[in-house]
């Protein structure tokens, strides 16, 4: 058993595309070894700015022996397709068995073939498992015949401790990588096995692992920062990007003037953030961001950093200037002011202007703060206002702060806080992790907003498909399902058939979570006119809740039952059991008793449902247990006696009617 | 490492930097141009099999970036240092530190990064991948593998380096505001731009005459595609006309008379001269030349 070390170097790798692609890396070195037969001990691989690594331990330095069984033709079939297939197995005619099966004699070369050098397996299959590697972006370069995300400078390949010799993408495989760019001397470094590789690298001024990279970087800036008094403001995906920035993360901490500490601090995080790639501070009395940023730098200066603080600070300085203007400029008018400026901007094509949306919104807005108890006037005023900061400096330079930007803004008018809390909140939930609105005209503004685009984008065509959602249609609608299910609203969603389809469709997502069944929810929804997603969710649960009881199992089992029988009577007799049972038909005490309970059943279930009590619906179906059970004991439902036959079968049919009044049986699986 | 004091001796140490490593020093091309890219030392240049490599100052027109001289930073009017190397050396990262190291960024004291920007001219149909160059956590230059120019595939791949010259001077000689660079030991950058931005802003964003720049557009247009189709194809004159509409349709989005549908439509009829262009310089000698007297 041996180790395997690989290692790819080259121009910087972007920092996005380095997790995956050590993932892959993994892959397909371990998919093109089992393809061949090799098992191994263990494997790892690693990403940075500049290199790919792979470590593999337990792999055997010779490949296993294979022997392989190859089925040829009958030992009559004509000379020919016996002559070609001797050669295509390569083998002669003695070196096959002849074997039976049943029908007749026929060839079987039993092919073995010598397990090779690993090394030379290796060799021969690196190069190609290299060039499989699916970059998001790859490119060509000169003197290389493959395609790579950028120019490639080096590869390490060492198994058993020797260099398994290769080219790949113009480069010769060796024994030597380099260390860091600046940091390092610059001189070749001759590695033979990963651990000796990883402190080599440590030395040079390289950390392999991402992971530690991250851990580095997460504990200077907590301590620097706690040295300061303050904390750091997690942000997992920048921290995940700077570590695939740096090979050798040094954390430094700069100043931010103290003129722009009056910006809204989400400006200066996202501006910060996006442009500079700084954690921000915050101060953790308080809880109010500070006046200091952490940058994460990929050199320990001479100097200790001063130069590159210095510079950093400059830097921001100029970002902030441009940030103060644009907070500055934008509140020179008020947002009343905007709206009439979204006349200008197109929405979509066929869905008109920003300003034709948001009269739609407004007017739905309206209708909805009056069925969930808000205050219709603010609703509406806050659908106004909702996308006028659209047309603001700052939501132009940074998107993402669009309604953060609209309840500054809306503040500074003097709007009420209401309604400068839903112009920013109106966008909630923005995802799976994200709350929901709070307060009500919020929640109305937020339901209008989601209710709008997806009515609007069904409307003209622009459904999500299975590999495209331009307009975040799904989670358009999985916002209003949690709004209306986590606020406990009751309103009807009015909305087309497709768009109530996709409803559904989204209410299983939402709801597979909590372990609620996908069919429970189909066999409320087929029942039609049902768009009061908070009732529904209720009929769901007590009816899953019923079916996990040995009345509801049962009687689900006599409702498949009856079901199946009324399909199979139904497609005989070419017609439907619909009519009314007649009573004096009812022969044996087992069918009168059912008939009996069935027209009590039906009353008080329809009755319970209409109420919106669906656990007690749910108890008067267990109840029909036992009368079900007993007469499909003792009657005999097809019965000579045509006339008896089909009055039995009306009573089935009603029974299935019945439990239809709660839920559509016909979907429930199982 | 002796920094380089003034905006022009920026310039004469990247202009001896990039000599020395054999480009040819070229002086700026003169029709107005967005970016020293659309030079045609660049955009045909980095096109067909021969080695290439040049170096220039090209001044760069971005009409709409023009703020009356009242930005710190943005002008309608600077100086991209462009270089153009095919085929891309293995080396040209270390060469482009050297230059950094010789105008006085010592990477032992400073943060220097290559952080993914992949660049992409739609006028020119043209795109490559690299990075922006990080000092410090400023962009001091945009480093490009070109892929392809004018929608040809560029083989052998050129690498294209290019310095926003004024703001590499910002930050060496460590000033905020663009206008008090000096230029040389005597002159302050104000001295020789201010009042250019003052009155060009005002041209391009409320004096350029738009029924004027449609019809220039339109002819420019017209005669790129004439020379094109003639029995012998003029590449480098009709290559003149496409970049002289290209900058008309900038002029005309700095006045604001271009829609936003009708701006990528606009965009997509400067690539087609761009492209016609590029195709007929790869029919052309592409400046084959045998001294006559040896």
């Amino acid at each position: 058993m041996a180790d395997l070390l690989i290692e790819l170097f080259s121009e910087e790798i972007p920092a996005r595309m380095q997790v995956q692609a050590a993932k892959d890396l993994e892959k397909v070195v371990v998919g093109a070894l089992s393809d061949r037969g090799f098992l191994f001990e263990g494997v790892r691989a690693f990403s940075g700015p500049r290199r790919l690594t792979l470590a593999m331990t337990g792999l055997a330095v010779q490949q296993p022996d294979v022997k392989e069984e190859k089925k040829g033709p009958r030992t009559n079939a004509p000379q020919k397709a016996i002559e070609g297939f001797l050669r295509s197995a390569g083998v002669t005619l003695d070196q096959c068995q002849t074997q039976n099966d049943g029908k007749g004699e026929f060839y079987v070369a039993v092919i073995e073939r010598k397990g090779r050098d690993t090394a030379a397996v290796l060799a021969e299959m690196l190069p190609e498992c290299f060039a499989k590697l699916p970059w998001p972006k790859s490119m060509r370069f000169p003197g290389s015949p493959v395609r790579w995300v950028r120019p490639l400078h080096g590869i390490v390949c060492m198994f058993d401790g020797e260099v398994v010799p290769f080219e790949f993408a113009g480069v010769t495989s060796g024994n030597t990588t380099r260390g860091h760019r600046f940091l390092s001397d610059g001189k070749p470094i001759a590695v033979r096995h990963f651990d000796d590789y990883v402190a080599a690298l440590e030395k040079a001024y390289v950390v392999l692992e991402a992971d530690k990279r991250k851990d580095i970087i997460r504990h200077e800036t907590t301590q620097k920062a706690f040295a300061l008094g303050l904390e750091l403001i997690a942000d997992e995906g920048l921290l995940n990007e700077v570590s695939g920035l740096a090979e050798w993360p040094v954390v430094l901490i700069g100043k931010i003037q103290d003129e722009f500490m009056d910006v809204p601090p989400e400006i200066l995080q996202t501006s910060m953030r996006t442009h500079q790639k700084y954690f921000s501070l915050r101060d953790p009395k308080t809880g109010k961001m500070a006046a200091r940023f952490a940058v994460v730098a990929n050199m320990a200066a001479e100097d200790g950093g001063k130069e590159i603080v210095a510079g950093n600070e400059r830097v921001l300085r100029a970002r902030l200037s441009d940030a103060k203007f644009f907070w500055d400029q934008d509140r020179k008018r008020t947002l009343e002011s905007r709206v009439d400026d979204l006349k200008a901007i197109v929405f979509h094509a066929k869905l008109g202007t920003q300003y034709e949306r948001v009269e739609r919104i407004e007017a739905l807005a309206g209708e909805i703060a009056e069925k969930i108890g808000a205050d219709v006037k603010k609703a509406k005023r806050a659908a106004r206002l909702c996308k006028a900061d659209l047309t603001t400096g700052v939501v132009g330079e940074f998107p993402e702060l669009q309604g953060i930007m609209g309840r500054y803004y809306a503040l500074h008018d003097g709007e009420d806080s209401d309604i400068a809390d839903a112009v920013r909140d109106h966008y909630k939930p923005v995802g799976p992790s994200d709350a929901i609105p709070t307060g009500k005209v919020a929640i109305a503004v937020a339901l209008a907003d989601k209710l709008d685009a997806l009515t609007g984008f069904f409307g003209v065509g622009e459904k999500p498909t299975g590999s495209g959602d331009p307009f975040a249609l799904r989670r358009a609608a999985l916002g209003a399902i949690r709004i209306l299910l986590e606020g406990k609203l009751r309103l009807p969603l009015k909305v087309s058939a497709d768009v109530l389809d996709f409803f559904a469709d989204r209410l299983k997502v939402a709801l597979r979570e909590k372990g609620t069944r996908h069919d429970l929810i189909d066999a409320v929804f087929s029942l039609g006119n049902e768009d009061d997603l908070v009732r529904l969710v209720a009929r769901v649960e007590a009816l899953q809740s019923f079916l996990k009881t040995d009345d509801g199992a049962n009687l689900l089992t006599a409702y498949k039952r009856a079901a199946n029988i009324l399909k199979a009577e139904e497609k005989k007799d070419k017609k439907t059991f619909d009519g009314a049972v007649d009573a004096s038909l009812l022969a044996l005490p087992e069918e009168k008793a059912l008939a009996e309970v069935l027209g009590a059943a039906e009353k008080a279930i329809a009755a319970d449902v209409q109420a919106e009590k669906f656990v007690e619906a749910m108890g008067v179906m267990a109840g029909l247990r036992k009368p079900v059970d007993a007469f499909f004991d003792k009657v005999t439902v097809n019965d000579k006696d045509a006339k008896l036959r089909e009055n039995r079968l009306k009573l089935l049919a009603r029974l299935r009617a019945t439990l239809h009044l709660a839920a559509d049986f016909s979907k429930i699986e199982g | 490492m002796a920094k380089a004091e003034t905006f022009q001796d920026l310039i004469l140490t990247l202009q001896t930097y990039w000599a020395k490593q054999g480009c040819l020093i070229l002086q700026p091309f003169d029709v107005e141009m967005g970016a020293g890219t659309f030079h045609p030392a660049t955009t045909l240049r980095a096109l067909g099999p021969k080695p290439w490599r040049a170096a220039y100052v090209q001044p760069s027109r971005r009409p709409k970036d023009g703020r009356y001289g009242d930005n710190p930073n943005r002008l309608q009017h600077y100086y991209q240092f462009q270089v153009i190397m095919k085929p891309a050396p293995s080396d040209i990262q270390d060469l482009y530190l050297g230059s950094l190291r010789e105008i006085g960024l010592d990477p032992k004291l400073h943060d220097i990064r290559f952080v993914e920007d992949d660049w992409e001219s739609p006028t020119l149909g043209a795109w490559g991948l690299g990075w922006e160059v990080w000092c410090d956590g400023m962009e001091v230059s945009q480093f490009t593998y070109f892929q392809q120019v004018g929608g040809i595939d560029c083989d052998p791949v050129s690498g294209e380096i290019t310095y926003g010259l004024e703001r590499l001077a910002m930050y060496v000689q460590d000033v905020e505001w663009v206008y008090d660079l000096k230029f040389n030991n005597q002159f302050r950058y104000g001295e020789v731009f201010l009042q250019n931005e003052q009155e060009q802003s005002a041209f391009n964003f409320e004096l350029a005459d738009t029924d004027i720049l449609f019809q220039h557009f339109k002819d420019y247009e017209k005669q790129c595609h004439e020379l094109l189709t003639a029995n012998k194809k003029l590449a480098l004159p009709a290559y003149d006309q496409c970049i002289k509409a290209s900058h008309c349709f900038n002029l005309l989005d700095a006045r604001g008379v271009i829609s936003v549908t009708e701006r990528a439509a606009y965009i997509a009829r400067v690539r087609t001269l761009a492209k016609a262009c590029c195709e007929a310089w790869l029919e052309s000698p592409m400046g084959d030349y045998k001294p006559r007297f040896g």
